[in-house]
């Protein structure tokens, strides 16, 4: 038995290999185009200018030294302008990893099952995604087999008329009136959006808008809108709505949120696989302690009535209270 | 010092590339600057130097010139290195850089990069930052997902601790793994449990601990028309609903019940809500004979059963008691499980686990 070693992490940089990645591909980049800016280079690298500078140094100074010494690259960065005159057999990149051709194909693969939602912006019109596909596994060749053993599932949109009239709202820039479900205070909310864009985040279908009820950028679940009316107004996003920075979580606590504390018997631990906490502390025998941020404290009644036994809310000691009120009224009825 | 082992690792790539013959170990020191003098010392540091570029997928070849030699010499042969021609119209260039951005914060990230950065180097123009309307992403996932990732890849079998549901302790489970999905958000990997003699699929976030490989690369056959996405999925499918639930919901309230509901009897309660449409009829019994009532939308004027003023009776399907009798607990005072027995006691016995 042995422990595997970890997968390439994004931001190791720093490292030789990684430098000898990029050294690789760099000559490449510059024969392929000719001629081509340090600074557009440097950011398709994503490195600063001057450890460009520094890369393409490196490769001019390499030098082999039999039969004769000669120096197999030839390069100039005269001018802010790259030209490589000499690459010798470095004119091509490397072939594609099966890790890389992977991470390419089953993103490939989740967006063609997620069609009808990319030709919202055009982006699928003349089948764009199966042509890359054909072309990535032709060139990635056998390294693209073990692609086909990892796959992105995509919830099926229920209500297939919303999605087309928010496609249409995207596209004409129109203003929407949503009904939309907070299952927190299990309400139909009525409000009106100014459509932003699609969000697709693990599985799960989101607009994006400007909410004039909030007037702040919110996200709505698709599976959670009730009615939806394509208005004949323009859409006013204002110019300071910022779209939300998905790879930061969708779901960011705030300072005003309520600090919770529940205890999970076992059958209660998939609270913490569902929800984002704070901690979880292992209490043995299956048991766990999460801290939650919520800013809905009727959530919270709910989730503690929905586990009955198997979580009990710790703190704060008032909401405590009032899920046993709730429990208690709730049983008056059966009575 | 690293600087210096990089302008090694290049020159022996540049060396072997360009050479049509197999190059020796002496030939190669002769050849590449920067090994040290010692043989023995050379010795070691090529071995180092081979690994690496095994890693980076560098594809070494071992072999002789001519039957006659006496000692393997290496190259890179040209044609296993390169990446083949591929030419992206625009359109294609886009939906690729969507792609790579799927993955960004997600364990695939190094890996989808690395591959873009071949592909322009190959002359493709991906923008990374290419706006398109849609963001598809990937959360960061599961500390589980790479070493599997690994193994199915590999074809090598593991071993790991699983909690499965309920229990209060995890099992040591032994896998012959033949993919990874990732469904509703979740990702599992799906295989054959040895100890079981069985197809199982188990939930990454339920295992604790590291995921340790229990056989060599390659020991692992995945079956013929093996479909991974299909294993999961029916191990995920509920079963279809295929019970009834009669509940009393409180008008204006119970929303997330009534979605999936059809009104028996009472008003639809228009009044800040509108009326739950989805596949009403399809679900339930919608002609329950009340014969007395018209359909739900025509209640309006009618007088119902005395409390029809504050409460609507509604059918609703259903397939698991607990579930579903956790479900009707949360919704507290605004609903009643009436029918049947058994789901009325479950939602009973959950709501004493809450006052206790």
């Amino acid at each position: 038995m042995s422990a595997p070693g970890k997968l390439p992490q994004r931001g190791s940089a720093g490292t030789s290999t990684a430098r000898l990645q990029r050294l690789l591909a760099l000559v490449p980049y510059v024969v392929s185009r000719k001629v081509v800016g340090l600074a557009e280079t440097a950011a398709a690298f994503g490195v600063s200018e001057r450890e460009l500078v520094d890369d393409l140094n490196l490769l001019w100074c390499v030098e082999l030294r039999s039969p004769d010494p000669y120096c197999p690259i030839d390069l100039s960065y005269e001018g802010g302008e790259i030209v490589v005159s000499q690459a010798e057999s470095m004119d091509r990149p490397l072939r594609l990893a099966v890790d890389e051709a992977s991470a390419l194909l089953v993103a490939l693969r989740m967006l063609a099952e997620i069609g009808q939602v990319a030709s919202m912006s055009g982006l699928d019109e003349g089948q764009a995604l199966n042509r890359t596909i054909a072309k990535l596994e032709a060139a990635a060749g056998e390294a693209a087999a073990p692609s086909t053993q990892v796959a992105i599932q995509v919830d099926k949109i229920a209500q297939q008329a919303v999605l087309d009239q928010l496609r249409d709202a995207l596209a004409r820039r129109r203003r929407v009136h949503l009904s939309y479900y907070v299952p927190g205070r299990d309400e139909a909310t009525e409000r009106d959006v100014d459509p932003m864009r699609l969000l697709i985040v693990e599985g799960r279908t989101y607009l994006e808008g400007w909410c004039r009820r909030a007037d702040a950028v919110r996200l709505f679940r698709l599976d959670r809108v009730l009615g939806l009316d394509v208005l004949e107004v323009a859409a006013e996003v204002p110019a300071g709505a910022e779209p939300k920075d998905v790879d930061q979580g969708l779901f960011r606590p705030s300072a005003a949120d309520l600090n919770v504390i529940i205890e999970l018997a076992p059958l209660g631990r998939w609270v913490a696989e569902y929800y984002p906490c704070d901690s979880v502390e292992d209490l043995g025998d299956g048991r766990l302690r999460v801290a939650l941020r919520t800013p809905d404290p009727g959530w919270v009644r709910r989730l503690a009535l929905r586990l009955g036994e198997n979580g009990k809310i710790v703190a704060p000691a008032s909401l405590a209270a009032q899920v046993r009120e709730d429990a208690s009224a709730a049983l008056a009825q059966y009575a | 010092m690293s600087r210096r082992k990089t302008e090694r690792l290049l020159g022996l790539v540049v060396c072997l590339l360009s050479s049509p013959r197999y190059l020796t170990a002496v030939q190669i020191r002769a050849a590449v600057p920067g090994y040290p003098e010692s043989f023995e010392a050379f010795k070691r540091m090529f071995e180092r130097d081979k690994e690496e570029l095994r890693e980076l997928g560098i594809p070494l070849e071992t072999g002789l010139n001519s039957s006659g030699d006496d000692e393997a010499g290496y190259r890179i042969p040209r044609q296993a290195y390169v990446l083949p021609e591929i030419r992206l119209e625009p359109d294609e260039a886009a939906v690729l850089s969507l792609a790579a951005r799927v993955w960004r914060q997600a364990e695939l990230a190094g890996a989808a990069a690395g591959a873009l950065l071949k592909l322009r180097a190959a002359g493709v123009d991906a923008e990374e930052t290419a706006e398109t309307g849609i963001e598809p992403r990937l959360l960061a996932g599961e500390a589980a997902f790479g070493p599997l990732w690994e193994a199915v890849r590999d074809r090598r079998s593991v071993t790991f601790a699983y909690r499965a549901v309920g229990r209060s302790e995890p099992q040591q489970r032994h896998l012959q793994p033949w993919g990874v999905v990732n469904r509703h958000g979740r990702w599992y990997v799906a295989g054959h449990d040895t100890v079981r003699d069985a197809v199982r699929v188990f939930r990454l976030s339920r295992i604790e601990g590291d995921v340790r490989f229990s056989g060599p690369a390659g020991s692992v056959v995945v079956p013929d028309g093996t479909d991974v996405r299909e294993t999961v999925r029916e191990w995920d499918t509920q079963p279809p609903a295929r019970r009834t639930a009669i509940l009393r919901v409180r008008q204006g309230a119970g929303l997330g019940i009534r979605r999936h509901a059809t009104v028996i009897t009472g008003s639809t309660g228009a009044g800040s809500t509108r009326p739950a449409d989805t596949g009403a009829g399809s679900t339930g019994p919608a002609d329950t004979g009340a014969g007395s009532t018209g359909p739900a939308d025509a209640g309006a004027g009618s007088t119902g059963p005395a409390d029809t003023g504050r409460w609507d009776t509604v059918s609703v399907p259903f397939s698991d008691v607990s579930w579903f009798a956790e479900h009707v607990a949360s919704f507290g005072t605004d609903v009643v499980a009436l029918e049947p027995a058994d789901l009325r006691e479950a939602v009973i016995t959950q709501l004493k686990g809450a006052l206790a």
